[in-house]
């Protein structure tokens, strides 16, 4: 994996961003290196980062999130410790970013320090099945608007294409020309192709570096 | 069969309106529905319709009794506190036979309460919410996929009986994602020869009001209306029955706390214990004939509800109090755990149905 200290996960709301960083922070503690994931989400108050508090605790990486994170604080807020960011340099971070336009703004902040340091990757993450980014031109829409309130380029897509608990080795495999679609309109690389990790044997080999998620299972409802 | 995609609860409503004809949406931000107002707002002007966010859930609801008074499909969505503020308005088209559809996403209450799921509002969707005699169809989804085909449901209901519709759902089933297959049947065509849709100088005018001069002209239109409520609660019932033919115990829940349930249900089932679960789909008419049958044969009754305890009144009056009705439930934003509902089976079961 890519050696950058700094990993900022974007994407059109819904897109699976959040599975997709605690899976990345939790594959990167497990390579012993120091992580934190930073949760900037100041669009959705449901389905947080914060949901994977215990997990991080365990592996320990550090959580930094807004104190309000699934309470009945209905403000958009960002954590106190959110210069931690680009202040500590001595752990890797990923960065959970809100959706659409409006959730990356919380990056336009944080952009000058991001682009001195030069060390990140901004990844897009894309999911085909979700209806209103089903198509190249109304992703690289979304794409576009994220990177202009974010002031930071894209470095690569990581397509995060499913549907939900349903999801087949052939959904997947039918969303890659999708996906290279949209890196190449957007002039970076597809870094990044997810699946459930129960889809590993029938998608190595066949989408561009496949990395397998542990999705939570047994849901109380 | 059209491909499927990934959805929020909120958004598939948004997505199914615009399938079932809708082009006309006011309302006004509130959590935990706010992805209904975004979806059409970016939506709507593309098909040529119209999003408004209005200054006020009152503007909001008093536009979607103007646009509903021409006749054409028109929504408004929020969650509880919003509610509230439109149930003058409800009542308002209540009183003027208005067809409409309804959102509520509830969170907990009451006042501001919080943002998170809740289903306390259930006793506001079915005895009206605003003042007067009246009643509203109301929808209770359990899945993504539910909440896209009640909402076509529910503006062809409210067009076919000339009342509102509400889609009474909880934070928790807004915010979910689910595939979703957007094909829906065909709407019935039903004529609205009382809009006001201009006479042409070639009819009388139509007028759509809810202020009556005279007592025994109000009096005559109330009782017609409650004609026509007595035959939706014969003909539009919706439910759904788990397990239930060889039921001891009967767990009644609706909506999330349904599938809460239906996961205690089956670990029941996996410990040789009898228990089967009714599903009312429309809370308003109540599923009264299923209730009433199970009550013959079952031993008891369990209401699981994100509430205090609202729906477990219309079972007591189904079953006409014939077997104990107990209550698990958790409020404030909390979900109930299928633990928690297990642990109630569990404890029916050993009682012997009776607490």
């Amino acid at each position: 994996m890519h050696e950058k200290r700094l990993t900022i996960l974007c994407g059109h709301y819904g897109t699976g961003k959040t599975n997709v960083a605690v899976n990345l922070a939790l594959s990167m503690r497990q390579q012993g290196q120091p992580v934190t994931v930073a949760d900037l989400d100041i669009v959705n108050p449901y389905f947080r980062t914060m949901d994977s508090a215990d997990a991080f605790e365990h592996a320990g990486i550090r959580l930094i999130c807004s104190r309000f994170a699934n309470s009945n604080v209905d403000i958009p807020s960002l954590p106190p410790d959110l210069y931690a960011i680009t202040d500590d340099k001595q752990t890797r971070m990923v960065l959970d970013i809100g959706g659409d336009d409006s959730g990356a703004t919380v990056l336009g902040r944080l952009a000058p320090a991001i682009l001195a340091e030069d060390s990140f990757e901004m990844w897009m993450v894309v999911n085909q099945y979700r209806p209103l980014t089903r198509d190249v031109p109304s992703t690289i829409e979304v794409m576009e608007e994220i990177a202009a309130a974010a002031g930071l380029p894209f470095t690569g897509v990581v397509n995060n294409s499913n549907l939900g608990e349903e999801t087949t080795a052939a959904h997947v495999l039918a969303t890659v020309d999708y996906a290279e679609a949209v890196a190449k309109a957007a002039g970076v690389p597809v870094v990044l192709t997810t699946a459930d990790v129960g889809l590993t044997p029938e998608l190595t080999g066949k989408v561009p570096n496949l990395f397998p998620l542990e999705l939570q299972k047994n849901k109380p409802f | 069969m059209a491909e499927k995609v990934l959805m929020k609860g909120n958004e598939a409503i948004a997505e199914a309106a615009i399938c079932a004809g809708c082009r006309h949406y006011f309302g006004y931000p509130i959590t935990p529905q706010t992805e209904i107002a975004a979806y059409m707002a970016k939506k709507m002007p593309k098909i040529g319709g119209c999003f408004l966010q209005a200054e006020s859930e009152v503007a909001a609801i008093n536009m979607v009794y103007g646009v509903a008074a021409t006749g054409k499909r028109v929504m408004t969505s929020s969650s509880s506190p919003g509610i509230s503020l439109k149930a003058e308005g409800l009542s308002y088209m209540a009183g003027a036979d208005l067809p409409a559809l309804i959102v509520n996403v509830q969170r907990g209450g009451p006042g501001l309460g919080g943002i998170q799921p809740s289903q306390s509002d259930y006793f506001q969707a079915t005895r009206g919410g605003g003042h007067g005699d009246y009643r509203m169809l109301v929808l209770a989804p359990a899945s993504v996929q539910e909440m896209a085909s009640l909402t076509v449901k529910g503006f062809d209901l409210a067009d076919k009986y000339r009342m509102t519709a509400m889609i009474l759902a909880d934070g928790t089933m807004g915010q979910m994602m689910e595939p979703v297959s957007l094909e829906f049947p065909e709407a019935e065509k039903v004529e609205k020869p009382w809009a006001t849709t201009g006479t042409d100088m070639a009819r009388p005018h139509n007028i759509v009001n809810s202020l009556f001069l005279q007592p025994d002209e109000l009096e005559r239109v109330n009782f017609e209306r409650y004609e026509r409520y007595a035959y939706i609660e014969a003909n539009e019932t919706m439910y759904e029955e788990y397990l239930m033919e060889d039921a001891e115990i009967c767990v009644a829940a609706f909506g999330i706390a349904s599938r809460v349930a239906k996961n205690a249900i089956n670990e029941a089932r996996k410990q040789g214990i009898k228990v089967g679960m009714i599903r009312p789909i429309t809370l308003w008419p109540f599923p009264v004939a299923p209730f009433a049958a199970a009550a013959d044969k079952v031993k008891s009754f369990i209401s699981v509800e994100l509430s205090m305890g609202q729906m477990i009144e219309d079972i007591k009056l189904a079953t006409s109090c014939k077997k104990p009705v107990t209550l698990c439930n958790r409020a404030g934003g909390i979900i109930p755990s299928p633990e928690q509902v297990l642990e109630a089976i569990q404890n029916a079961a050993k009682n012997g149905g009776a607490e």
